[in-house]
Protein backbone atom coordinates (compact mmCIF):
# COMPACT_ATOMS: atom_id res chain seq x y z
CA UNK A 1 0.00 0.00 0.00
CA UNK A 2 1.59 3.05 -1.05
CA UNK A 3 -1.65 5.22 -1.14
CA UNK A 4 -0.41 7.11 1.69
CA UNK A 5 2.94 7.52 1.20
CA UNK A 6 4.64 10.29 3.17
CA UNK A 7 8.54 9.65 2.98
CA UNK A 8 11.26 10.95 0.40
CA UNK A 9 11.39 10.65 -3.18
CA UNK A 10 13.81 8.54 -4.94
CA UNK A 11 17.13 10.07 -5.08
CA UNK A 12 16.88 9.70 -9.14
CA UNK A 13 14.42 12.62 -8.88
CA UNK A 14 17.34 14.97 -7.63
CA UNK A 15 17.95 17.40 -10.81
CA UNK A 16 21.01 17.19 -12.61
CA UNK A 17 23.50 20.02 -13.57
CA UNK A 18 26.22 20.30 -15.33
CA UNK A 19 28.28 19.68 -12.29
CA UNK A 20 26.43 17.09 -10.71
CA UNK A 21 28.43 13.86 -9.96
CA UNK A 22 27.82 10.13 -11.33
CA UNK A 23 26.17 8.02 -9.14
CA UNK A 24 25.89 3.91 -9.17
CA UNK A 25 22.57 2.06 -8.51
CA UNK A 26 24.07 1.29 -4.68
CA UNK A 27 25.21 4.89 -4.20
CA UNK A 28 21.62 6.10 -5.27
CA UNK A 29 20.26 3.22 -2.63
CA UNK A 30 22.49 4.57 -0.23
CA UNK A 31 21.20 8.01 -0.15
CA UNK A 32 17.82 6.52 -0.37
CA UNK A 33 18.36 4.61 2.53
CA UNK A 34 19.43 7.35 4.52
CA UNK A 35 17.30 9.81 3.48
CA UNK A 36 14.48 7.16 4.66
CA UNK A 37 16.60 7.00 7.99
CA UNK A 38 16.32 10.43 8.75
CA UNK A 39 12.93 10.70 8.08
CA UNK A 40 12.36 7.96 9.92
CA UNK A 41 14.09 9.22 12.97
CA UNK A 42 12.62 12.70 12.91
CA UNK A 43 9.10 10.70 12.26
CA UNK A 44 9.00 7.71 14.60
CA UNK A 45 11.60 8.20 17.21
CA UNK A 46 12.02 12.05 17.97
CA UNK A 47 8.41 11.85 19.09
CA UNK A 48 8.99 9.24 21.64
CA UNK A 49 11.68 11.47 23.08
CA UNK A 50 9.39 14.18 23.55
CA UNK A 51 7.17 11.18 25.46
CA UNK A 52 10.15 10.58 27.92
CA UNK A 53 10.71 14.11 28.38
CA UNK A 54 7.10 14.72 29.64
CA UNK A 55 6.92 11.63 31.73
CA UNK A 56 10.51 10.44 33.35
CA UNK A 57 12.92 13.65 32.64
CA UNK A 58 11.24 16.28 33.42
CA UNK A 59 9.19 15.11 36.57
CA UNK A 60 12.66 14.59 37.93
CA UNK A 61 13.76 18.16 36.64
CA UNK A 62 11.12 20.33 37.41
CA UNK A 63 10.71 23.89 36.55
CA UNK A 64 14.21 24.24 34.15
CA UNK A 65 14.32 27.70 33.47
CA UNK A 66 17.46 27.36 30.80
CA UNK A 67 16.81 25.45 27.71
CA UNK A 68 20.51 23.72 28.14
CA UNK A 69 19.50 22.41 31.81
CA UNK A 70 16.98 20.75 29.85
CA UNK A 71 19.13 19.19 27.38
CA UNK A 72 21.64 18.15 30.40
CA UNK A 73 18.76 16.33 31.89
CA UNK A 74 17.84 14.87 28.75
CA UNK A 75 21.63 13.33 27.74
CA UNK A 76 20.81 10.93 31.04
CA UNK A 77 17.85 9.30 29.48
CA UNK A 78 18.52 6.06 27.27
CA UNK A 79 15.79 6.93 24.59
CA UNK A 80 17.42 10.60 23.84
CA UNK A 81 20.75 8.75 24.12
CA UNK A 82 19.89 6.73 21.28
CA UNK A 83 18.09 8.64 19.32
CA UNK A 84 21.06 11.12 19.58
CA UNK A 85 23.62 8.45 19.01
CA UNK A 86 21.63 7.05 15.78
CA UNK A 87 21.51 10.77 14.22
CA UNK A 88 25.13 11.57 14.76
CA UNK A 89 26.07 8.19 13.06
CA UNK A 90 23.26 9.09 10.26
CA UNK A 91 25.08 12.40 9.48
CA UNK A 92 28.70 10.62 9.78
CA UNK A 93 27.37 7.68 7.07
CA UNK A 94 25.80 10.47 5.10
CA UNK A 95 29.46 12.23 4.94
CA UNK A 96 30.93 9.18 4.53
CA UNK A 97 28.51 8.06 1.49
CA UNK A 98 28.74 11.39 -0.30
CA UNK A 99 32.24 11.70 -0.22
CA UNK A 100 32.87 8.10 -1.68
CA UNK A 101 30.49 9.44 -4.46
CA UNK A 102 32.39 12.57 -4.99
CA UNK A 103 36.23 11.79 -4.18
CA UNK A 104 36.55 8.73 -6.15
CA UNK A 105 35.77 11.31 -9.58
CA UNK A 106 37.84 13.84 -7.85
CA UNK A 107 39.82 14.90 -10.49
CA UNK A 108 37.06 14.42 -13.46
CA UNK A 109 35.21 16.98 -11.10
CA UNK A 110 37.96 19.38 -10.79
CA UNK A 111 38.02 19.13 -14.08
CA UNK A 112 34.90 20.35 -15.66
CA UNK A 113 34.25 22.40 -13.49
CA UNK A 114 38.14 24.23 -14.58
CA UNK A 115 36.71 23.90 -18.42
CA UNK A 116 33.66 25.48 -17.07
CA UNK A 117 35.48 28.62 -15.47
CA UNK A 118 38.52 28.62 -17.22
CA UNK A 119 39.30 32.57 -17.60
CA UNK A 120 35.79 33.12 -16.42
CA UNK A 121 35.41 37.06 -14.66
CA UNK A 122 32.82 35.69 -13.03
CA UNK A 123 35.16 33.70 -10.91
CA UNK A 124 37.04 35.86 -8.48
CA UNK A 125 39.27 34.21 -6.44
CA UNK A 126 41.72 35.67 -3.68
CA UNK A 127 44.11 32.92 -2.53
CA UNK A 128 45.60 35.21 0.38
CA UNK A 129 41.99 35.46 2.09
CA UNK A 130 42.23 34.55 5.99
CA UNK A 131 40.17 31.96 6.49
CA UNK A 132 37.65 33.05 9.79
CA UNK A 133 37.92 31.40 13.04
CA UNK A 134 34.51 30.14 13.25
CA UNK A 135 35.50 28.23 10.27
CA UNK A 136 38.18 27.21 10.88
CA UNK A 137 38.36 25.70 14.40
CA UNK A 138 35.32 23.13 13.52
CA UNK A 139 34.21 21.09 10.24
CA UNK A 140 30.39 22.24 9.86
CA UNK A 141 27.88 19.59 9.98
CA UNK A 142 30.67 16.93 10.48
CA UNK A 143 31.42 17.50 6.96
CA UNK A 144 35.55 16.73 6.64
CA UNK A 145 37.43 19.58 5.42
CA UNK A 146 34.53 21.78 5.25
CA UNK A 147 33.64 24.28 2.31
CA UNK A 148 37.01 25.59 1.93
CA UNK A 149 40.10 22.23 2.43
CA UNK A 150 41.33 21.19 -0.73
CA UNK A 151 42.45 17.94 -1.55
CA UNK A 152 43.93 18.19 -5.20
CA UNK A 153 44.78 21.67 -6.83
CA UNK A 154 41.47 23.06 -7.73
CA UNK A 155 39.43 20.77 -6.07
CA UNK A 156 35.83 21.34 -6.13
CA UNK A 157 34.83 17.53 -4.33
CA UNK A 158 33.89 18.95 -0.91
CA UNK A 159 31.60 21.59 -2.67
CA UNK A 160 29.70 18.39 -4.72
CA UNK A 161 29.50 16.34 -1.57
CA UNK A 162 27.74 19.34 -0.11
CA UNK A 163 25.64 19.77 -3.06
CA UNK A 164 24.44 15.37 -3.05
CA UNK A 165 24.28 14.93 0.23
CA UNK A 166 21.45 18.06 1.24
CA UNK A 167 18.88 15.66 -0.05
CA UNK A 168 19.83 13.12 2.61
CA UNK A 169 19.57 15.10 5.33
CA UNK A 170 16.56 16.85 4.43
CA UNK A 171 14.99 13.97 2.94
CA UNK A 172 14.56 16.09 -0.15
CA UNK A 173 12.66 18.47 1.43
CA UNK A 174 14.41 21.52 -0.55
CA UNK A 175 13.55 20.21 -3.44
CA UNK A 176 15.33 18.94 -6.98
CA UNK A 177 18.12 21.74 -6.78
CA UNK A 178 18.03 22.16 -3.00
CA UNK A 179 17.19 25.15 -3.81
CA UNK A 180 13.71 25.51 -1.91
CA UNK A 181 14.89 28.08 0.36
CA UNK A 182 16.00 30.38 -2.74
CA UNK A 183 12.74 29.80 -4.37
CA UNK A 184 11.16 30.67 -0.80
CA UNK A 185 12.77 33.65 -0.70
CA UNK A 186 11.44 34.89 -4.14
CA UNK A 187 8.29 33.94 -3.43
CA UNK A 188 8.39 36.01 -0.61
CA UNK A 189 9.91 39.15 -2.72
CA UNK A 190 6.90 38.32 -5.27
CA UNK A 191 4.30 38.49 -2.63
CA UNK A 192 5.71 41.43 -0.33
CA UNK A 193 7.27 43.33 -3.11
CA UNK A 194 5.40 42.62 -6.36
CA UNK A 195 7.08 45.77 -8.10
CA UNK A 196 10.88 45.46 -6.97
CA UNK A 197 13.19 45.45 -9.81
CA UNK A 198 16.47 44.98 -7.83
CA UNK A 199 19.46 45.88 -10.42
CA UNK A 200 21.98 44.63 -8.13
CA UNK A 201 21.74 41.40 -5.82
CA UNK A 202 24.54 40.62 -3.39
CA UNK A 203 24.24 36.76 -1.23
CA UNK A 204 26.33 36.20 1.51
CA UNK A 205 28.13 32.82 2.39
CA UNK A 206 26.19 31.51 -0.47
CA UNK A 207 28.45 28.49 -0.88
CA UNK A 208 27.62 26.75 -3.89
CA UNK A 209 24.86 29.18 -4.90
CA UNK A 210 22.05 26.56 -4.52
CA UNK A 211 19.84 29.69 -2.66
CA UNK A 212 20.85 32.80 -5.32
CA UNK A 213 20.65 30.87 -8.62
CA UNK A 214 16.23 30.87 -8.23
CA UNK A 215 16.87 34.47 -7.26
CA UNK A 216 19.09 35.47 -10.64
CA UNK A 217 16.60 33.46 -12.79
CA UNK A 218 13.61 35.93 -10.91
CA UNK A 219 15.53 39.03 -11.81
CA UNK A 220 17.68 38.16 -14.88
CA UNK A 221 18.29 41.66 -15.96
CA UNK A 222 20.33 41.74 -12.33
CA UNK A 223 23.59 41.90 -11.52
CA UNK A 224 24.20 39.02 -8.71
CA UNK A 225 27.21 38.52 -6.62
CA UNK A 226 27.70 35.37 -4.41
CA UNK A 227 30.13 35.96 -2.09
CA UNK A 228 31.94 32.77 0.39
CA UNK A 229 34.66 32.48 1.79
CA UNK A 230 35.58 28.81 -0.01
CA UNK A 231 37.53 28.44 -3.59
CA UNK A 232 35.84 25.02 -3.64
CA UNK A 233 32.10 25.60 -3.75
CA UNK A 234 32.83 28.71 -5.83
CA UNK A 235 34.50 27.10 -8.66
CA UNK A 236 31.59 24.49 -8.22
CA UNK A 237 28.84 27.17 -7.90
CA UNK A 238 30.20 29.38 -11.34
CA UNK A 239 29.93 25.78 -13.02
CA UNK A 240 26.60 24.88 -11.33
CA UNK A 241 24.77 27.49 -12.49
CA UNK A 242 26.20 27.99 -15.94
CA UNK A 243 25.69 24.93 -16.46
CA UNK A 244 21.64 25.25 -15.70
CA UNK A 245 22.07 28.17 -18.29
CA UNK A 246 21.84 31.11 -15.32
CA UNK A 247 24.97 33.61 -16.55
CA UNK A 248 24.12 36.73 -14.35
CA UNK A 249 26.34 35.38 -11.37
CA UNK A 250 29.56 35.89 -9.92
CA UNK A 251 30.98 34.30 -7.05
CA UNK A 252 33.97 36.08 -5.43
CA UNK A 253 36.17 34.45 -2.84
CA UNK A 254 35.74 37.21 -0.22
CA UNK A 255 34.62 37.27 4.03
CA UNK A 256 31.30 39.24 4.54
CA UNK A 257 32.82 40.97 7.57
CA UNK A 258 34.59 43.28 5.17
CA UNK A 259 33.21 43.48 1.51
CA UNK A 260 34.86 46.95 0.81
CA UNK A 261 35.89 46.38 -2.59
CA UNK A 262 32.31 47.19 -3.17
CA UNK A 263 31.00 50.63 -3.17
CA UNK A 264 28.53 52.42 -0.58
CA UNK A 265 24.96 51.64 -1.25
CA UNK A 266 26.00 49.55 -4.61
CA UNK A 267 23.54 46.89 -3.60
CA UNK A 268 19.35 46.70 -3.56
CA UNK A 269 18.79 43.35 -2.06
CA UNK A 270 20.87 41.54 -0.11
CA UNK A 271 20.50 37.88 1.32
CA UNK A 272 21.91 35.41 3.63
CA UNK A 273 20.03 32.29 4.02
CA UNK A 274 20.85 29.76 6.45
CA UNK A 275 24.52 31.25 6.99
CA UNK A 276 24.86 33.63 10.34
CA UNK A 277 24.56 30.62 12.33
CA UNK A 278 28.29 29.81 10.78
CA UNK A 279 29.47 32.62 12.24
CA UNK A 280 29.85 34.36 15.53
CA UNK A 281 29.32 37.54 18.02
CA UNK A 282 32.10 38.91 16.66
CA UNK A 283 31.85 38.70 13.13
CA UNK A 284 28.04 39.26 12.89
CA UNK A 285 27.59 42.68 13.53
CA UNK A 286 30.51 43.75 11.11
CA UNK A 287 28.46 41.34 8.48
CA UNK A 288 25.53 43.26 9.45
CA UNK A 289 26.66 46.69 9.53
CA UNK A 290 28.46 46.00 5.74
CA UNK A 291 24.88 44.49 5.13
CA UNK A 292 23.54 47.92 5.58
CA UNK A 293 26.58 50.27 4.19
CA UNK A 294 26.43 47.93 1.00
CA UNK A 295 22.44 48.70 0.65
CA UNK A 296 20.80 51.12 -1.53
CA UNK A 297 17.95 53.65 -0.65
CA UNK A 298 14.63 52.03 -1.37
CA UNK A 299 16.60 48.13 -0.72
CA UNK A 300 16.48 45.32 1.57
CA UNK A 301 18.03 42.90 3.31
CA UNK A 302 16.88 39.61 4.25
CA UNK A 303 18.83 36.73 6.52
CA UNK A 304 16.99 33.73 6.58
CA UNK A 305 17.22 31.15 9.50
CA UNK A 306 15.57 28.66 11.52
CA UNK A 307 13.24 30.69 13.84
CA UNK A 308 15.02 32.35 17.44
CA UNK A 309 14.47 31.02 20.69
CA UNK A 310 11.58 33.33 21.66
CA UNK A 311 10.58 33.00 24.72
CA UNK A 312 7.21 31.81 23.92
CA UNK A 313 9.08 28.37 22.32
CA UNK A 314 8.76 25.86 24.82
CA UNK A 315 12.38 24.60 26.31
CA UNK A 316 12.28 21.32 25.31
CA UNK A 317 12.33 22.84 22.09
CA UNK A 318 15.11 24.77 22.12
CA UNK A 319 17.22 21.87 23.35
CA UNK A 320 16.06 19.89 20.74
CA UNK A 321 16.87 22.65 18.39
CA UNK A 322 20.17 23.17 20.37
CA UNK A 323 21.26 19.40 19.17
CA UNK A 324 22.78 20.37 16.05
CA UNK A 325 24.93 23.12 17.54
CA UNK A 326 26.20 20.58 20.28
CA UNK A 327 26.13 17.60 18.40
CA UNK A 328 26.31 18.40 14.47
CA UNK A 329 29.20 21.14 14.44
CA UNK A 330 27.31 23.90 14.47
CA UNK A 331 29.54 25.51 17.41
CA UNK A 332 27.47 29.08 16.74
CA UNK A 333 24.10 27.71 16.47
CA UNK A 334 22.97 28.08 19.96
CA UNK A 335 24.01 31.63 20.79
CA UNK A 336 23.10 32.72 17.43
CA UNK A 337 19.30 31.84 17.72
CA UNK A 338 19.58 33.51 21.61
CA UNK A 339 20.19 36.70 20.09
CA UNK A 340 18.11 39.87 19.68
CA UNK A 341 18.54 39.91 15.95
CA UNK A 342 16.43 42.78 15.77
CA UNK A 343 18.76 44.79 18.26
CA UNK A 344 21.55 43.72 15.95
CA UNK A 345 19.87 45.05 13.06
CA UNK A 346 19.05 48.33 14.61
CA UNK A 347 22.73 48.54 15.78
CA UNK A 348 23.89 48.20 12.53
CA UNK A 349 22.20 51.20 11.19
CA UNK A 350 18.72 50.02 10.28
CA UNK A 351 15.51 52.37 11.69
CA UNK A 352 13.93 49.75 13.95
CA UNK A 353 10.54 51.07 11.99
CA UNK A 354 11.73 49.67 8.59
CA UNK A 355 13.10 46.22 10.02
CA UNK A 356 11.33 43.32 7.96
CA UNK A 357 10.14 40.13 9.35
CA UNK A 358 8.44 37.45 7.42
CA UNK A 359 8.06 33.72 7.16
CA UNK A 360 9.74 31.48 4.26
CA UNK A 361 9.20 28.21 3.00
CA UNK A 362 10.91 25.63 1.19
CA UNK A 363 9.68 25.97 -2.71
CA UNK A 364 9.50 22.70 -4.37
CA UNK A 365 8.10 20.33 -7.17
CA UNK A 366 5.42 19.04 -4.91
CA UNK A 367 4.65 16.45 -7.59
CA UNK A 368 7.73 14.60 -6.89
CA UNK A 369 9.34 16.40 -2.89
CA UNK A 370 7.49 16.77 0.02
CA UNK A 371 6.09 20.62 0.37
CA UNK A 372 7.50 21.64 4.61
CA UNK A 373 4.18 23.51 4.44
CA UNK A 374 1.86 20.38 4.41
CA UNK A 375 4.18 18.29 6.57
CA UNK A 376 3.31 17.62 9.99
CA UNK A 377 6.93 16.01 10.66
CA UNK A 378 8.76 18.00 12.71
CA UNK A 379 12.53 17.46 12.91
CA UNK A 380 13.57 20.38 14.89
CA UNK A 381 16.31 22.97 13.05
CA UNK A 382 15.84 20.81 9.83
CA UNK A 383 12.48 21.44 8.59
CA UNK A 384 12.78 23.41 5.62
CA UNK A 385 10.70 26.60 7.07
CA UNK A 386 12.33 29.52 8.16
CA UNK A 387 12.38 33.47 9.27
CA UNK A 388 13.16 36.32 8.08
CA UNK A 389 14.81 38.87 9.31
CA UNK A 390 15.80 42.10 7.57
CA UNK A 391 15.75 45.31 7.23
CA UNK A 392 14.80 48.09 4.24
CA UNK A 393 16.34 51.76 3.89
CA UNK A 394 13.89 54.39 3.02
CA UNK A 395 14.10 56.09 -0.69
CA UNK A 396 14.99 59.64 0.74
CA UNK A 397 17.11 59.03 4.00
CA UNK A 398 16.20 59.98 7.69
CA UNK A 399 16.49 62.44 8.94
CA UNK A 400 19.57 62.44 10.62
CA UNK A 401 20.92 62.98 14.58
CA UNK A 402 21.79 66.55 14.57
CA UNK B 1 44.67 9.12 -8.61
CA UNK B 2 46.76 11.38 -6.03
CA UNK B 3 44.16 10.38 -3.41
CA UNK B 4 42.45 7.72 -1.72
CA UNK B 5 38.96 8.15 -1.70
CA UNK B 6 38.21 4.45 0.58
CA UNK B 7 39.95 6.35 3.49
CA UNK B 8 39.11 10.05 2.91
CA UNK B 9 35.76 8.93 2.61
CA UNK B 10 35.39 7.79 6.47
CA UNK B 11 37.72 10.59 7.50
CA UNK B 12 36.93 12.68 10.77
CA UNK B 13 35.60 15.88 10.71
CA UNK B 14 37.36 18.74 12.90
CA UNK B 15 35.73 18.51 16.53
CA UNK B 16 35.79 15.69 18.83
CA UNK B 17 33.24 13.82 18.75
CA UNK B 18 30.66 13.06 20.80
CA UNK B 19 29.44 9.71 22.63
CA UNK B 20 26.06 9.28 23.83
CA UNK B 21 25.64 6.02 25.35
CA UNK B 22 26.66 5.02 28.91
CA UNK B 23 29.00 2.57 27.31
CA UNK B 24 30.78 4.18 24.09
CA UNK B 25 31.53 0.43 22.55
CA UNK B 26 27.68 -0.02 22.27
CA UNK B 27 27.91 3.05 20.48
CA UNK B 28 30.54 2.18 17.91
CA UNK B 29 28.29 -1.47 17.84
CA UNK B 30 25.13 0.38 16.99
CA UNK B 31 27.52 2.48 14.16
CA UNK B 32 28.41 -0.99 12.58
CA UNK B 33 25.11 -2.10 12.94
CA UNK B 34 23.91 0.83 10.77
CA UNK B 35 26.03 0.82 8.45
CA UNK B 36 25.15 -2.63 7.60
CA UNK B 37 21.61 -2.05 7.64
CA UNK B 38 22.28 1.19 4.83
CA UNK B 39 24.18 -1.87 3.33
CA UNK B 40 21.38 -4.39 3.41
CA UNK B 41 18.87 -1.87 2.15
CA UNK B 42 21.16 -1.05 -1.04
CA UNK B 43 21.40 -5.08 -1.93
CA UNK B 44 17.61 -4.90 -1.63
CA UNK B 45 17.26 -2.02 -3.91
CA UNK B 46 19.28 -3.75 -6.43
CA UNK B 47 17.41 -6.66 -6.18
CA UNK B 48 14.67 -5.14 -6.25
CA UNK B 49 15.31 -3.76 -9.49
CA UNK B 50 16.50 -6.45 -11.20
CA UNK B 51 12.71 -8.35 -10.32
CA UNK B 52 11.20 -5.49 -12.01
CA UNK B 53 13.74 -5.57 -14.87
CA UNK B 54 12.90 -9.29 -15.05
CA UNK B 55 9.31 -8.82 -14.74
CA UNK B 56 9.42 -6.44 -18.05
CA UNK B 57 11.31 -9.71 -19.25
CA UNK B 58 7.99 -11.71 -18.68
CA UNK B 59 9.25 -12.99 -15.71
CA UNK B 60 6.77 -11.97 -12.97
CA UNK B 61 6.54 -11.41 -9.05
CA UNK B 62 4.17 -14.11 -8.52
CA UNK B 63 6.75 -16.31 -10.25
CA UNK B 64 9.17 -15.36 -7.84
CA UNK B 65 7.10 -15.43 -4.99
CA UNK B 66 5.59 -19.02 -5.77
CA UNK B 67 8.95 -20.60 -6.50
CA UNK B 68 10.05 -23.57 -5.09
CA UNK B 69 13.77 -24.58 -5.28
CA UNK B 70 13.86 -28.04 -6.32
CA UNK B 71 15.51 -30.19 -4.27
CA UNK B 72 19.39 -29.73 -5.06
CA UNK B 73 18.82 -26.30 -5.26
CA UNK B 74 17.52 -26.21 -1.82
CA UNK B 75 20.33 -27.87 -0.57
CA UNK B 76 22.74 -25.74 -1.90
CA UNK B 77 20.78 -22.71 -0.37
CA UNK B 78 20.27 -24.81 2.72
CA UNK B 79 24.75 -25.09 2.86
CA UNK B 80 24.70 -21.14 1.88
CA UNK B 81 22.33 -20.06 4.93
CA UNK B 82 24.82 -22.80 7.06
CA UNK B 83 28.04 -21.81 6.12
CA UNK B 84 26.97 -18.07 6.28
CA UNK B 85 25.48 -18.10 9.94
CA UNK B 86 28.89 -20.04 11.14
CA UNK B 87 30.61 -16.83 10.05
CA UNK B 88 28.58 -14.60 11.63
CA UNK B 89 28.36 -16.39 14.84
CA UNK B 90 31.71 -17.90 14.54
CA UNK B 91 32.80 -16.04 18.38
CA UNK B 92 30.12 -18.61 19.95
CA UNK B 93 31.28 -21.61 18.38
CA UNK B 94 35.13 -20.13 19.60
CA UNK B 95 33.62 -19.19 23.60
CA UNK B 96 31.87 -22.63 23.45
CA UNK B 97 35.43 -24.66 22.27
CA UNK B 98 36.92 -22.96 25.10
CA UNK B 99 34.69 -24.22 27.77
CA UNK B 100 36.01 -27.19 27.68
CA UNK B 101 40.09 -25.50 27.76
CA UNK B 102 39.56 -23.86 31.07
CA UNK B 103 42.92 -23.68 31.78
CA UNK B 104 44.16 -23.07 28.51
CA UNK B 105 47.07 -20.88 27.98
CA UNK B 106 46.90 -17.45 26.21
CA UNK B 107 49.80 -16.77 23.69
CA UNK B 108 51.30 -13.91 26.50
CA UNK B 109 51.22 -16.56 28.69
CA UNK B 110 53.10 -19.10 26.61
CA UNK B 111 55.03 -16.60 25.69
CA UNK B 112 56.67 -15.65 28.84
CA UNK B 113 57.22 -19.63 29.19
CA UNK B 114 59.09 -20.32 26.26
CA UNK B 115 61.12 -16.81 26.71
CA UNK B 116 62.65 -18.61 29.84
CA UNK B 117 66.08 -19.87 30.03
Amino acid sequence: MTQNYDGPPDYRNVGLHGMSPETTHDEKARFNFLAHLNRHLAANVLPGVRTAYETRVEPNNPKPNHRHQVRKALLKDPLFQHWSALRRGTMELRQQAGRWVTLRQAEELRDKAEEMTKDDPRLILDPTLELPNYLSKIDHHCMPGSYHDELIEGDVSGAANYDVGIFVTTGGGLGRFSDGGGHGVVKWMKENRPDFKPKRILDIGGGLGQNVVPVAQAYPDAEVICVDTGAPVLRYGLARAKSMGVENITFVQANGEDLSMYDDGSFDMIQSIMFLHETSVKAMPKIMAESHRLLAPGGIVMHVEQPQYAPEMPLYEQAIRDWDAFYNNEPFWTKMHELDLDQWMVDAGFDREHLVHGGVMAVVDATLFPEAAKDDVEDFGRKAAWHIVGGQKPVIATRQAA
Amino acid sequence: MSIDPLKLAGAKPKGKRPYFLDNPDVERVMAITMAVAQELAVMRERLDTVERLLESKGITQDDIENYTPPKDIAEQRGAWTQEYLARILRIYQQDIEALSKPDEQSSEEVGHELAKD
